[in-house]
């Protein structure tokens, strides 16, 4: 039987859709987690990002700063962080918003910094503050590169996410960790494509974001990526 | 009216851009800052917008320090036009040309009427209000970039190389507007370009840089082409400056020959008698409107039998000819140089022949014009 | 330390199939992704089709591929070969048709107004011009592929990956610590070479080098918008 057989009558036995190990309640902690890390990330990786952009400083450690996350290896800082803490709570949380961060924080600087200065310039002769200038244009004319940087650091987040499950993480990972330990390829595959699915979901939703939120007036200018 | 008082820009690193700057800027005049880049002209207009600050010295808007009142309020009462247009590429034409107004908290629907109002001032259609900007011509985005800058009324207007980047004929038209604009409007605006020819075209005053951030000169567009104050302005004005200083004089200095304009009901005989009375060698037919026809040569004339009529003699065509109450001697002199007589034909509004007039008569209209002219200087219209 | 030493044989045998792990993927996706990327902007009407499907194989988690791909290969080298080749074409294509396109319009009509061939342009003139955006992309490539190895340890084909599991089970933060820190070697010593492949292929950058230092600078970072996901 190929992959797509075995992982489509996974996918369709009545007995995955219901209880504790069910796809609803793993995809469900599986948005928890990714939401959790997301959001701490943002919290930390926008405003900085916004506030260097605006400011034209620190390029150099954001460009350290996104070469380190490129090279640091997921599943080595996961379990370096889990051996460290004895498998604490917090195990998953800090390497998954981590990872989350270096892609929002380059994208929304390069995106703010790439702000055409004639368009700043025009906007500060015409008596904006800088503040006023950071929200009416640097912002929404970064959009494209922030919603960007968004949706890498949420397909990260879904598939590190994953593969803490190695670290007892739970979630859409449990099928796969347990699976392979169990020597069960059926679920594994079956797994393995929700996983996929979840990453195509997401890739759909901010390519309806970009709709949604992203001015008609740029839209020409930056290509669909 | 702004004032710059001894103002002097200097970098960190020593580099002066703007050194020891005089300047008096009169009320609903146009002042022109023209120089080679790197002269200081742009460092000078955006210090009085304060987006760069003077090292020393001081610069008043209507007798106040500009350094008194805070950056963004102050910019928002003095229009900027740039030469990039800087567009907001996210916003529609219209709310572009609202940014100001909305800055300073009208509501959103006077601020797009007024919009609106401007859009239809500056010549741009209606139509184009729900665009966005990358979807106009450059000629159009320099249009809203200045109907953007004129939103709320500002009675100050700095305009950094508006019309640089577009072609030469986009150019002419825009600063033919901004001419138009200006008469109705009486701003106070001071205008940097590199252009000497924009300078003389659109100034009321022009101030023309040394490369070094000191000024040169200061006068009246006219002023500086009859009188360059040393060889670096007299360079820069570059050549032809005789010739492009007549633009300033009215052709209606000019005395006329109307002897030698002859209706079509006169004989060859009469022409004759004009053509020697005048010791001219052609005579002009024109016709019963008083419209030119052509000329005729003396020559020719002394050929036929003196009873012939005029209108039926060969005629040479009558060439370019100079409206007497709108253009400048320039005109006339053009159209005399153009025409294969020596002479050109002066007309009124409606094309009907008022005189000829010959290179003696614009010798000496030229000569009465500059002699006039070391007072004040009008300007062409 | 010392543990690091005693095993040598062990983390110089897991470094040669890390790197070969890495490293080819690479291999092909370069030589796959410069003719398409030409392709791509030869022809315009492709490069939609070929960007969507790149952000498609972007986006799919690495561990996820490897379990798919057990079913065809087996549990070979190429389980994991095959994804990070996606992965790099992910990153490579829009980097060669970025490249491609950042050459000036002028430099291009007077090649072509000169007598050049569609296919002696695109080598002599178009990609030469092309290589400090492309070696971005590899940069970019490289580093993420050389991290990206380390989950294919999950179904037993790891490199150096090995260390991570085997760390964790033993409950032995040093070889864990060992075998990361050297992956991020690794992945800066790969970069640091292609810094160096770029300024040896386009000497003609170096007369402006703080410029070229910037663009490619911001290249490595807009990169990052196609990087490779764990």
């Amino acid at each position: 039987m190929s992959y797509f057989s075995i992982a489509w009558q996974w996918l369709t036995s009545d007995q995955q859709w219901h209880g504790g190990d069910g796809i609803p309640v793993r995809l469900a902690q599986h948005l928890q987690y990714t939401g959790i890390a997301l959001g701490i990330a943002v919290i930390i990786a926008l405003p900085a990002g916004l506030a260097m952009g605006h400011l034209r400083r620190g390029g150099f450690a954001v460009v350290t700063l996104a070469n380190f996350g490129r090279a640091l290896p997921t599943l080595g800082l996961l379990v370096l962080i889990f051996v460290l803490t004895s498998g604490s709570v917090a195990s998953w949380l800090v390497p998954l918003a981590f990872l989350a961060i270096p892609p929002i924080l380059v994208n929304t600087y390069e995106g703010v910094l790439g702000v055409d200065a004639d368009l700043t310039d025009a906007a500060r002769g015409m008596g904006m503050t800088e503040w006023q200038i950071l929200r009416k244009v640097e912002i929404p004319v970064a959009m494209p590169l922030i919603l960007l940087g968004l949706r890498i650091s949420a397909i990260q987040v879904v598939a590190t996410a994953t593969i803490a499950a190695y670290i007892g993480l739970g979630g859409l990972g449990r099928y796969i960790i347990d699976g392979l330990a169990r020597r069960e390829y059926n679920v594994v595959a079956g797994g393995a494509a929700v996983i996929v699915l979840l990453a195509l979901a997401i890739q759909g939703l901010f390519t309806l974001l970009r709709w949604l939120i992203v001015p008609v007036g740029l839209r020409r200018q930056t290509q669909v990526s | 009216m702004i004032t710059f008082e001894s103002v002097t820009k200097r970098y960190p690193g020593g580099t002066v851009a703007v050194d020891a700057l005089d300047l008096e800027v009169p009320d609903g005049r146009t002042m022109v800052l023209v120089g080679p880049s790197g002269c200081g002209k742009t460092t000078s207009l955006r210090m009085i917008n304060r987006l760069i600050e003077p090292s020393e010295g001081r610069i008043l808007l209507d007798g106040r320090d500009i350094s008194q009142t805070e950056a963004s309020e102050l910019r928002r009462g003095i229009g900027y036009v740039i030469q990039q247009t800087g567009l907001f590429p996210h916003r529609t034409i219209v709310d572009n040309i609202a940014t100001v107004p909305l800055l300073k908290g009208w509501p959103k629907a006077k601020a797009r009427d007024r919009a609106r109002e401007l859009m239809d001032l500056v010549g741009l259609d209606p139509a184009m209000a729900r665009r966005y900007p990358y979807q106009l011509s450059g000629g159009q985005q320099q249009r809203v970039g200045v109907a953007r800058a004129l939103a709320a009324d500002p009675p100050v207007l700095l305009m950094d190389e508006p019309f640089s980047a577009v072609d030469p004929i986009v150019r002419a038209t825009l600063q033919d507007e901004l001419i138009r604009l200006q008469a109705e409007l009486r701003k106070t605006v001071v205008l940097v370009t590199h252009d000497v020819e924009e300078a003389i075209k659109v100034g009321d005053q022009v101030a023309v840089f040394y490369p070094n951030g000191k000024i040169a000169q200061i006068d009246t567009p006219q002023r500086l082409l009859g009188d360059p104050a040393d060889d670096y302005v007299e360079n820069f004005l570059g050549f032809d400056r005789g010739i492009r200083r007549l633009a300033f004089f009215p052709a209606d200095g000019l005395d006329l020959q109307a002897g030698i304009v002859l209706g079509d009901g006169t004989t060859v005989e009469q022409a004759r008698r004009a053509a020697k009375q005048a010791g001219e060698s052609w005579v002009l037919l024109t016709d019963a409107g008083r419209l030119p026809r052509g000329w005729a040569a003396l020559s020719d004339l002394e050929s036929r039998d003196g009873r012939e009529m005029l209108a039926q003699m060969p005629l040479a065509p009558y060439g370019h000819t100079f409206r007497v109450g709108k253009d400048s001697l320039r005109a006339a002199l053009d159209a005399t140089v153009l025409s294969r007589t020596g002479l050109a034909v002066g007309v009124d509004d409606q094309g009907r022949v008022v005189g000829v007039t010959s290179y003696e008569r614009l010798r000496a209209a030229i000569q009465a014009a500059e002699e006039a002219a070391d007072g004040q200087g009008a300007r062409p219209s | 330390m010392s543990w690091a030493w005693d095993n040598r044989a062990l983390l110089a045998q897991d470094t040669g199939s890390h790197l070969y792990l890495a490293l080819m993927p690479i291999l092909f996706g370069i030589i796959v992704s410069i003719p398409v990327g030409v392709l791509c902007v030869r022809f315009r009407w492709t490069w939609p089709p070929i960007l969507s499907l790149t952000s498609v194989f972007y986006a799919m988690p690495s561990l996820a591929l490897y379990l798919v791909l057990i079913d065809y290969t087996g549990l070979t080298d190429w389980t994991v070969i095959i994804p990070l080749t996606l992965f790099s074409l992910s990153v490579l294509i829009p980097n060669v048709v970025a490249g491609l396109r950042s050459v000036p319009q002028p430099v291009r009509q007077a090649a072509t107004a000169m007598g050049f061939g569609t296919l002696r342009q695109v080598v002599q003139v178009e990609l030469p011009l092309a290589v400090p955006v492309i070696i971005a992309g590899l940069r970019v490539a490289t580093v993420s592929s050389i991290s990206l190895v380390s989950v294919g340890q999950l179904i037993g084909i790891g490199g150096l990956g090995y260390f991570f599991t085997d760390g964790e089970q033993r409950d032995f933060p040093t070889e864990i610590y060992v075998a990361l820190v050297l992956i991020v070697i690794l992945a800066f010593l790969a970069d640091g070479l292609l810094v160096l492949l770029r300024r040896w292929l386009t000497p003609w950058e170096r007369a402006r080098d703080t410029r070229a230092t910037r663009r490619a600078l911001s290249a490595t970072v807009r990169g990052s918008r196609a990087e490779g996901v764990s």
